[in-house]
């Protein structure tokens, strides 16, 4: 009887405590809310559904290869793609260009690598081959730098993944990062196709404005107008179609094995799962004969 | 709990190897007849769980060296040469970066466990001390793997943890400068980090050794809190916690592989695919997400050393926890008023890992300090006056009574 009484007690002790916590705790979420707002001012990446995207995404070759032509007739000016080698463009998962189309965008491109010094102390340099990285537009940073106004363009191997295209406040932003992804394709196609006049027409010196950067103003001048590029399979480069097909171009080369990794994952989660319900079956059985 | 089975081999060959290398015997005592409470529940499998992590980690981390290279000119590289050209490279990646966040969800969850049962009360003071001393070890093990990449989070990370160490007067600066192996983050710092992040996962693996070895002599606490009293408390451990156990782990990889294969860095943080830059620091410096309770308790106290003794004491603390809960009953099942304690304090630690991510000022920064504060009151305040004031519920005579009923037992 007295223990009961104890609890009982003890329960509305308890109770006011918890009522007490709870009170504190949303006056404290009122205080904190202008602080969860802050933060490197940005717009949120226009949502776009890529065909990558989802458990059995997959690349869509054709954008791949328009993507690459942005790349290559663009981006190639002022960015460097080092960790895609020539024969990355012909492997599965990838555009998949045939290697004879690789060999003739070389020769055509007229890509070429150092290949050490010669008998007279002299670099030479030889034609690229399959195997060799793209060659970057520069030779060193403080080449890169003196040609863009100190600022020095990022290579884009890896670009996708180093962004994310979504700010939202702490509380539903694992959420959504979990639901979307964490949207750097999408801000790589909103900030290549988002370029506009800043509010009041105001300037600022070497800097450009773009609502998608952190902080709005980018040493980027805006790379693409639309009609930039010809396709070869006849889509229409209008700046938008443009944009999309190099976030996708790039997201490849950010995660060239993304199409393998998904089909194994496949594999992988319905091996766990029948493994799971068979283990649940057997320890059922093990078990159903015994309390515990 | 008996150390070697009376078991008697049949087969002629096995009982002379066993006569003489009794490690068959040894192997029945403990892994197949060990007597183990009839009534653990689900939260008892997380001990598998975390052996199956540690294997994961080991194996694909031992491939992985070797295709890495520890030099800060070529270690950023080396990882994006793996991810692109090494077969299966990608998945040993994403398995052992995964590994490590999932990992950390294991152990956390076995830590709360036994806060929440008293696993850490007598007899098992050395077994819980052990588990701290393997709490701290991995993480100094995930802490100097996060710098392997070399990307900017890794540095910066590194930067910002070796310098909590310039707080200590006088020796402070000499101690950093003794860890960085120079006089900035550099080669010296990511080679001694590769070779301690090789070195002390075998470590790791010694201490599980001597945990599992407490374990075996005091045996498994279990959701009464109760001692084992007879036979009938308890079922072999094969095949009725193997098979149990098994099941828990499987349905554990699942979700982590549907990290690995479907969101392979969303535990990580997106700079970290960045070469490392001393020149540039990022806007926010976070810790991967395991850290940031510690973290957010580091940067709630205004003065660097006191925030740095602050959060190694909330590691400490922990090692006195068998003497500051004399409670009479061990498991919050028994214990109305711990039990409410128990979640409060979950939610602070959940409070304090929120608030280590968010940039360390205003409501935040007072956020961090109520919680940081309530995690000592709660150890150290909540903990012995409970002891005395707590009236527990009353307690089963034994395991088979409050599993069986009173008339069976």
């Amino acid at each position: 009887m007295a223990a009961g009484d104890n609890v009982k007690k003890d329960a509305r002790i308890m109770k006011t405590i918890t009522k007490m916590l709870a009170a504190a705790g949303l006056a404290l979420m009122a205080f904190a809310a202008p602080a969860w707002a802050s933060g490197a001012e940005r717009h949120n990446a226009d949502d776009y559904a890529f065909s990558f995207e989802g458990p059995f995404g997959k690349y869509d070759r054709a954008q791949l290869r328009r993507g690459w032509r942005v790349y290559k007739e663009v981006c190639s000016g002022c960015h460097s793609l080092k960790y895609i080698r020539f024969r990355n463009l012909t492997e599965p998962g990838g555009p998949q260009f045939s290697k004879d189309q690789v060999k003739a965008m070389i020769k055509e491109g007229e890509y070429m690598v150092d290949a050490g010094y010669n008998a007279d102390g002299e670099p030479v340099q030889r034609p690229a081959r399959l195997s060799d990285a793209i060659p970057g537009p520069y030779k060193s940073e403080e080449q890169a730098k003196a040609a863009n106004n100190n600022a020095i363009p990022p290579d884009l191997s890896l670009i996708v993944k180093a962004r994310e295209g979504w700010d939202y406040p702490w509380y539903v932003s694992p959420f959504i990062k979990l639901v979307k992804g964490p949207g750097g394709a999408e801000y790589v196609r909103s900030l290549i196709s988002g370029f506009e006049e800043a509010p009041n027409g105001e300037e600022k010196e070497g800097l450009n404005y773009n609502p998608y950067f952190p902080g709005h103003w980018t040493a980027m001048p805006p790379p693409l107008s639309g009609e930039d590029v010809e396709y070869a399979d006849g889509t229409k480069p209008t700046l938008k179609q443009e944009a999309t097909d190099i976030a996708a171009f790039l997201t490849w080369a950010s995660q060239p094995k993304l199409e393998e990794r998904k089909r194994v994952g496949l594999m992988a989660m319905i091996f766990l799962a029948v493994f799971a319900l068979m283990m649940y079956m057997v320890k059922r059985a093990l078990w159903s004969g015994v309390k515990h | 709990m008996s150390g070697h089975s009376a078991y008697e081999f049949k087969n002629p060959v096995v009982r002379w190897l066993d006569e003489r290398l009794p490690i068959l015997s040894l192997v029945r005592g403990q892994l197949v007849d060990f007597p183990t409470p009839r009534n653990l529940n689900y939260w008892w499998t997380f001990g598998g769980i975390l052996a199956t992590m540690l294997v994961i980690q080991l194996l694909t981390g031992i491939v992985l060296v070797m295709h890495y290279t520890p030099h800060t000119s070529m270690a950023f590289d080396s990882v994006e040469h793996i991810m692109r050209d090494v077969n299966w490279g990608w998945l040993l990646r994403w398995m052992h970066a995964n590994g490590a966040a999932f990992f950390f969800v294991a152990v956390y969850i076995h830590i709360f466990r036994g806060l929440y049962y008293g696993s850490y009360r007598s007899p098992r003071e050395i077994l819980w001390m052990i588990g701290v001393i393997i709490f701290i070890a991995m993480m100094a093990t995930a802490f100097m793997g996060y710098v392997l990449p070399w990307g900017q989070m890794s540095y910066w990370g590194a930067v910002v943890i070796t310098n909590l160490f310039s707080a200590f007067p006088i020796v402070g600066k000499y101690i950093v400068t003794w860890l960085w192996g120079g006089f900035t983050v550099g080669n010296p710092t990511l080679q001694r980090f590769f070779s301690l992040h090789y070195l002390l996962p075998f470590v790791l693996a010694a201490l599980v050794f001597l945990h599992v070895w407490a374990l075996h002599i005091t045996g498994n606490n279990n959701p009464e809190g109760i001692e084992v009293k007879s036979k009938e408390d308890t079922l072999p451990f094969h095949p009725y916690y193997t098979m149990k156990d098994l099941f828990a782990i499987v349905v554990f990889l699942l979700v982590y592989a549907g990290f690995v294969f479907y969101s392979p860095w969303y535990l990580g943080h997106h700079i970290n695919f960045e070469h490392a830059n001393p020149l540039s620091t990022p806007a926010h410096i976070v810790p991967e997400w395991y850290f940031l309770p510690f973290y957010a308790m580091l940067r709630a106290i205004p003065n660097k050393l006191a925030g740095v003794l602050v959060m190694f004491s909330s590691l400490i603390i922990l090692f006195f926890l068998p003497w500051l809960d004399r409670a009479r009953a061990k498991s919050a099942r028994y214990r109305p008023l711990y039990r409410q304690f128990f979640w409060l304090l979950v939610i602070v630690c959940l409070t304090l890992g929120i608030a280590g991510a968010q940039p360390a000022e205003g409501s935040w920064l007072l956020v961090a300090r109520l919680a940081t504060a309530w995690y000592f009151i709660h150890f150290l305040v909540i903990l012995p006056v409970l002891s005395f004031i707590e009236k527990p519920r009353d307690l089963p005579a034994s395991i088979s009574e409050a599993v069986l009923g009173k008339d069976k037992a």
